[in-house]
């Protein structure tokens, strides 16, 4: 007896939709980033617990409302765990296991294999944003209605930009040091990039550098629309969009399969 | 009607790694319908070759059509056409057997059913075991499913049975005999000669890049200079005698007593000259066997004897 039945394997070759390579693709990417504990204690945990504990707790002295002083910045902080930290890790790894070879040897294209990542990524950062702004509502969070489109577009270009530094790091070196510079530009930029604490309030040097960076325009933009209910303004929204341009530019050239 | 091209052609194949020369002017042919395995030591350069089939590598020199298409070109509408398996598999850590398997299903027009191909090749058991945590031998039949979902044209298995139990390398077995059947071209890696006894139409032999051989298993075994006749008779009869009787360049001994060996080229007459040289003596040849050459005399006479690293 045979297991495989005449005609079983008879060729019937084919590319599947596109459409289809990403939903399936991007859907099974983001269930494996919530199954991942670490993954999620990133984005997830540590953003809510320090919004309830900046907010609720009179650790460091905030402006009233604190929860409107907080919110901002920890989004920033979800975005960036997630598009950066989170992706370069994982990306890092999936190298290293061989899966990015594998997908790059069905017939998803390598536009698809870096866009269904990408969205995955979206998927990951809407959970957050919903999670975290329906947490602030509740603690008395009462955004300014003239800034939310703003504060979407922000995340929005903060995911891009993120995002693309995420897969430049984690498609280049090796998996091991992903991790290393990836944790560690994650705890820089929280706590000096602009993102818990406002670029004010640091040094005028470093206030600088935070700026240009991708965390201080994303967070200080979205203190901007979200607390103030005003435009960002050009200068955050282009050092987004100068940063996703290069990096994205960089990883087209260095991003290895493996 | 023109014929289509066949689905792996190769001239002169050439891929360096710095100073060193992976593959060396390398020529393969594989025919519609039928499976080629590559078969040579660790280093040999087989997993170099595949990967340039499979665009996945530029080659230095020399000219590459798989399906008609040049890899390095047109990695693309290639890709839609064939079935790979990648030495060491390839799946996220954390994936479960069914979910990769498909993902790789989703990017196929007409895929198999992957509940149906996760429980022929013993997948069922460990559908949601994280991809890391799974033995080499699951890793290796997912990979397996993974290059077979999609109904390719012609499907790529480098060390399809590397790390497989028996049982699992009977089903890989079956399944590839079953791939041609339906008329799947076959291009495997191998360095287990029974492999590629079992399963090939066509034998490669690769050594430092080269081909050092070529043909059916059976050609390459029937090299039949090397063929030796065991028997068993009286002890003691005298065989210079019988090296006397034979033509030139055979050779006959006695290397323990009442068992005797006659090497070189064994046909009906050789041993019809062997049974009247033991009629002549009253004595009677039993358990007479040929030895053929096996896959592996071959490959070790070929590729020699000392450890790769």
């Amino acid at each position: 007896m045979t297991l495989f039945p005449p005609g079983t394997f008879t060729p019937r070759p084919g590319a599947g939709s596109p459409l289809r390579m990403l939903a399936v693709q991007s859907a099974t990417e983001l269930r494996l980033a919530m199954r991942n504990g670490e993954q999620v204690l990133l984005t997830l945990l540590i953003p809510i617990v320090l919004l309830v504990g900046l907010s609720t707790l009179d650790l460091v002295p905030l402006p009233e409302p604190r929860i409107a002083a907080v919110l901002p910045g920890v989004l920033a902080l979800a975005v960036m765990s997630s598009a950066f930290t989170g992706q370069a890790i994982a990306l890092g790894f999936d190298r290293r296991y061989g899966v990015v070879r594998r997908l790059a040897a069905t017939a998803l294209p390598r536009w698809l294999l870096v866009a269904g990542r990408l969205v995955a990524v979206l998927g990951v950062v809407a959970i957050q944003v919903v999670l975290l702004c329906g947490l602030a509502v509740a603690l008395g969070w009462r955004p300014a209605a003239s800034g939310l489109g703003w504060a979407l577009l922000l995340l929005v270009l903060g995911t891009a930009s993120f995002g693309s530094l995420g897969i430049l790091l984690g498609g280049s070196v090796r998996a091991e040091i992903t991790l290393a510079v990836a944790n560690l530009v994650w705890f820089v930029l929280l706590l000096a990039g602009g993102i818990i604490v406002p670029l004010g309030l640091l040094p005028g040097p470093l206030a600088a550098v935070g700026a240009a960076l991708p965390s201080g325009a994303l967070a200080e933009g979205l203190r901007a629309t979200l607390s103030a209910g005003h435009a960002p303004s050009a200068t955050q929204v282009l050092v987004l969009l100068l940063w996703t341009a290069a990096a994205s530019l960089l990883a087209v050239r260095t991003v290895k399969l493996r | 009607m023109k014929t289509p091209p066949p689905p792996v052609a190769v001239r002169g194949l050439v891929k360096r790694y710095g100073r060193t020369t992976a593959v060396d002017g390398l020529d393969l042919d594989l025919a519609a319908g039928s499976v080629l395995a590559l078969l040579g030591p660790n280093g040999a350069g087989k997993t170099t070759t595949v990967e340039v089939c499979e665009g996945f590598l530029r080659a230095d020199a020399g000219e590459v059509r798989v399906l008609g298409v040049d890899p390095a070109t047109a990695p693309d509408s290639l890709r839609a056409r064939i079935g790979v398996m990648p030495q060491g598999g390839g799946a996220y850590p954390a994936v479960h057997a069914t979910e990769m398997l498909r993902l790789v299903a989703a990017c196929s027009a007409h895929p198999l059913d992957v509940e149906w191909l996760t429980c022929v090749l013993g997948l069922q058991g460990c559908a949601r075991t994280p991809y890391k945590r799974l033995s080499g031998g699951q890793q290796q039949r997912l990979a397996l499913a993974c290059a077979v979902v999609g109904r390719p044209e012609l499907v790529f298995l480098d060390e399809p049975t590397a790390g497989m139990d028996p049982q699992g390398r009977r089903v890989v077995w079956d399944l590839v005999e079953a791939l041609r059947r339906d008329g799947v071209a076959v291009l495997l890696t191998t360095h287990l000669m029974e492999e590629a006894e079992a399963l090939a139409d066509e034998v490669v032999i690769v050594d430092h890049g080269r081909v050092v051989a070529q043909g059916s298993p059976a050609a390459l075994t029937a090299n039949t200079e090397q063929q030796e006749l065991r028997f068993r008779a009286r002890s003691g009869m005298d065989v210079d005698d019988l090296v006397a009787a034979l033509p030139a360049g055979y050779g006959a001994a006695e290397p323990i007593a009442g068992r005797y060996v006659v090497r070189g080229r064994i046909d009906p007459t050789v041993l019809s000259i062997i049974t009247s040289w033991c009629a002549r003596q009253g004595a009677l040849a039993d358990d007479v066997q040929v030895a053929r050459r096996s896959l592996e005399d071959v490959f070790l006479e070929l590729t020699g004897r000392e450890l790769r690293s």
